[in-house]
């Protein structure tokens, strides 16, 4: 291991340039350690953004050496090739400063997705119960524990070549409400979900379930959503 | 991997797309035909035919690879798919080779 | 073109795929054993003459292309090309009955 890492930091908005940095190497370091060494240490002007520094939050993600990740969980070992760390912010997403991108239109289409929870239970009512052992409360099982990353939406493909596509994050959000037993809202979320710039448009390249930090697949999800819409498009209720 | 083999799938669909228009024109000279299966011969003709029936079956095999992910219940598989996709095209145009 | 009207074409493309993706087969196979020993065009022709068997299996082959390859390049025009819109779409549907025409043509021309 050598004494010092040699590091490239995107600097500057859509039309910026990376900067060198050399950073002391330590055991167990993150890519997060690394920008806060930057920040700290080297450029007080340096801009990113992080919360909570233990894979909660889903605020530090940035691009490493070419691919979307989660930087406080990112050890420098697993990325360190070829004696380079190039820190870019995330893809498909414009940039503010430095390593912080515009995450507006990330969210916004989560909420075009129809992303939010819809109950037909007021404070009024008991508990609703769902069998823990219920197909579709496995299905949301699998796909529930999103951190709002925007790693799916930076590394996938379609995003890239269609901006009006919802992208990978906000599709496995409207998944996890649409095989939600309690929630009302139905067709009028499949019909946000359908065609060109929804689920429809997804080829299974399946960057997203590569890339996902927490494990999760958007990939299967967003299916689950094709097959669910076009269902509804042929019983005409679409 | 699966985003190259879904690049591959695409390429093959536009020059099968390309392709299939001129496919027909020809055999629907059947009269024709010996004339223009004398042309095709030619060895670089010949490889072409061979590229086509690779193209033909890695557009096939990349076809039955979205199917799968897109209709059946799925997990750690989806990740052995792609070798079958590649397998699946080297066999077809191995027996194509042979079979000339 | 509307949400509902795209979801129609994706169901579309995926019907007319599981139906390629028999016909592909047989079709590969045929190649496969009909190459042997050379292509002579009498050879093609006494298989496809007359024979009601092939005609069905080429007529619904060509349909299920017709429908499957304008569809494609759908996606590929807008993802490639930028190219969206009506004008787009209406050039899809002149492809998609090209190939049709082209493709029954030959079918009949092996088979009469």
């Amino acid at each position: 291991m050598s004494a010092t890492l040699n590091v490239s930091v995107w600097r500057g908005g859509a039309d910026g340039a990376y900067r060198d940095y050399e950073v002391p190497r330590h055991e167990s370091q993150t890519v997060l350690d690394v920008v806060t060494h930057i920040q700290r240490a080297l450029d007080p002007t340096l801009a990113y953004r992080y919360a909570c520094r233990v894979g909660m939050c889903g605020s530090c993600a940035m691009t490493v050496n070419g691919a979307p990740r989660w930087t406080c969980r990112t050890h420098v070992d697993k990325v360190y090739k070829n004696r380079k760390l190039e820190i870019a912010p995330l893809r498909n997403l414009p940039v503010i400063r430095d390593l912080v991108a515009d995450m507006r239109e990330f969210f916004d289409k989560w909420a075009r997705a129809r992303g939010q929870f819809r109950g037909a239970r007021t404070k009024a009512d008991d508990f609703a119960r769902v069998a823990p052992g219920s197909e579709a409360r496995k299905l949301v099982d699998a796909a529930i524990e999103c951190i709002g990353c925007g790693v799916c939406y930076s590394a996938c493909d379609v995003v890239a070549a269609i901006p009006e596509y919802l992208g990978p994050a906000a599709l496995n959000r409207a998944w996890t409400l649409a095989k939600d037993e309690r929630d009302t809202l139905g067709v009028d979320r499949l019909r946000a979900v359908a065609g060109d710039a929804g689920c429809h448009a997804c080829h299974t390249h399946m960057s997203c379930t590569e890339r996902c930090p927490k494990g999760l697949s958007p990939t299967a999800g967003i299916s689950g959503l094709k097959r669910a819409v076009a269902g509804a498009a042929l019983r005409g209720e679409l | 991997m699966s985003r190259w083999l879904a690049l591959a799938h695409r390429l093959s669909g536009l020059a099968l797309a390309l392709f299939l228009p001129v496919h027909f024109w020809v055999l629907g000279r059947a009269l024709e035909l010996d004339a223009f299966l004398a042309w095709t011969e030619q060895p670089l003709v010949k490889f072409a035919e061979w590229g086509l029936v690779v193209l033909l079956a890695l557009h096939l095999a990349g076809g039955l690879r979205v199917l799968m992910l897109e209709f059946l219940p799925w997990r750690d598989w989806a990740k052995g798919l792609a070798a079958g996709v590649a397998g699946f095209a080297l066999a077809a145009g191995l027996a194509f080779a042979l079979a000339l | 073109m509307n949400p509902r009207g795209e979801t129609y074409l994706w169901i579309a493309q995926r019907a007319s795929a599981a139906v390629l993706g028999l016909c592909v087969l047989v079709h590969l196979a045929t190649i496969i054993y009909a190459v042997q020993g050379g292509l002579t065009g009498a050879e093609i022709l006494a298989r496809t003459r007359g024979n009601a068997g092939w005609l069905a299996f080429y007529a619904i082959f060509v349909a299920a292309v017709a429908v499957h390859a304008p569809i494609g390049l759908r996606s590929v025009l807008a993802e490639w090309l930028g190219w969206r819109g009506r004008g787009r779409d209406a050039a899809l549907v002149a492809f998609a009955l090209i190939l049709a025409g082209l493709g029954m043509r030959a079918v009949l021309g092996v088979y009469a």
